[in-house]
């Protein structure tokens, strides 16, 4: 009986945690957009396929030993990853870690180090949002 | 009377008895259980690249000098944010190898005043180490030396022994 109460209980938690989540997301994506319009009069909205073109392509200007996302975050975006330093990086797809991107700040500060190390630089909002456009899909 | 006499003692030698074998196995662990890190913040804040290393494997003078200069951390950029850095660093001095009540093990042999950066660097690891073959640094899940826990499963907990 306690069984089947707890069961219920986190059904209902599960539930009530969706909707919080896809707004947290959505979110991101109106704030990405809102930078990326201000930075490009021309903006016409973020491409999954140009994300996951960024998320895979081999890219110059970083480290070495970092040349694409792909590099950790593994070819799978649906399966875990692993650090340099042997730590494993959960899922990015957010059918797998729905709650991945739920903390804006924490967000932004793995994009900042990330795309630094991958591409030498940090990334637009454009390339951002695209980015995750593409987990969302995923 | 007899059993007056013979009911204590008996006790007395089990009691001993327990107390050595609980003493000789804190002994066997001692060396090789390194408090992990409690702090929520420091855990995920170190904890996201790399194991969270007990903060008892350095001096109180690495921490200080790691802490300072985390945009070069081993050849990435780990900055946090002021405050984030100033609690993080509370948490491992306090708890450092060398902190009041703290003697680590794992600080023997190093030349006082040293601040080394790397755990891998300081003697009594180097020693602890080095029958480890060369091709195991290089095997694939290994990877690193920072990556304890590919050798050492329980590094997590504190736990490292010869796994």
């Amino acid at each position: 009986m306690t069984r089947t109460c707890q069961a219920l209980v986190m059904l209902c938690a599960a539930g009530l945690h969706m909707p919080a989540f896809a707004g947290e997301g959505e979110d991101l994506i109106a704030r990405y957009t809102a930078e990326a319009r201000a930075a490009d009069p021309a903006f016409a909205g973020f491409s999954a396929a140009r994300g996951e073109a960024l998320h895979r392509s081999r890219h110059g200007g970083g480290k070495p030993d970092t040349p694409a996302c792909t590099s950790c975050h593994g070819e799978d975006a649906r399966t875990a990853g692993r650090t340099r330093a042997g730590k494993a990086i959960e899922p990015m797809a957010v059918s797998v870690s729905p709650t991945r991107y739920t903390d804006a700040a924490k967000v932004e500060k793995w994009f900042k180090r990330n795309c630094t190390e991958v591409l030498g630089r940090e990334c637009s909002a454009r390339e951002k949002g695209d980015w995750l456009a593409w987990m969302m899909k995923q | 009377m007899t059993t007056n006499i013979i009911r204590p003692l008996a006790v007395g030698i089990a009691a001993l008895a327990v107390t050595a074998l609980l003493l000789g196995r804190a002994q066997a662990g001692d060396d090789e259980y390194y408090p992990p890190v409690t702090d929520k913040l420091t855990l995920q804040e170190c904890g996201s690249c790399h194991l969270a290393f007990p903060p008892s494997m350095l001096p109180g003078a690495s921490w200080k000098r790691m802490m300072g200069d985390l945009q070069n951390h081993f050849g990435d950029d780990a900055s946090v944010d002021a405050d984030t850095a100033a609690a993080i660093t509370r948490y491992l001095t306090l708890n450092a190898g060398d902190a009041p009540g703290h003697a680590s093990k794992l600080l023997r042999g190093m030349k006082p005043g040293e601040a080394p950066l790397r755990i891998t660097e300081l003697p009594k690891w180097a020693r602890e180490h080095r029958e480890v073959p060369k091709t195991d640094w290089t095997r694939k899940d290994v990877g690193s030396k920072a990556n304890c826990t590919a050798c050492h499963i329980d590094a997590a907990k504190g736990y490292f022994e010869d796994d």
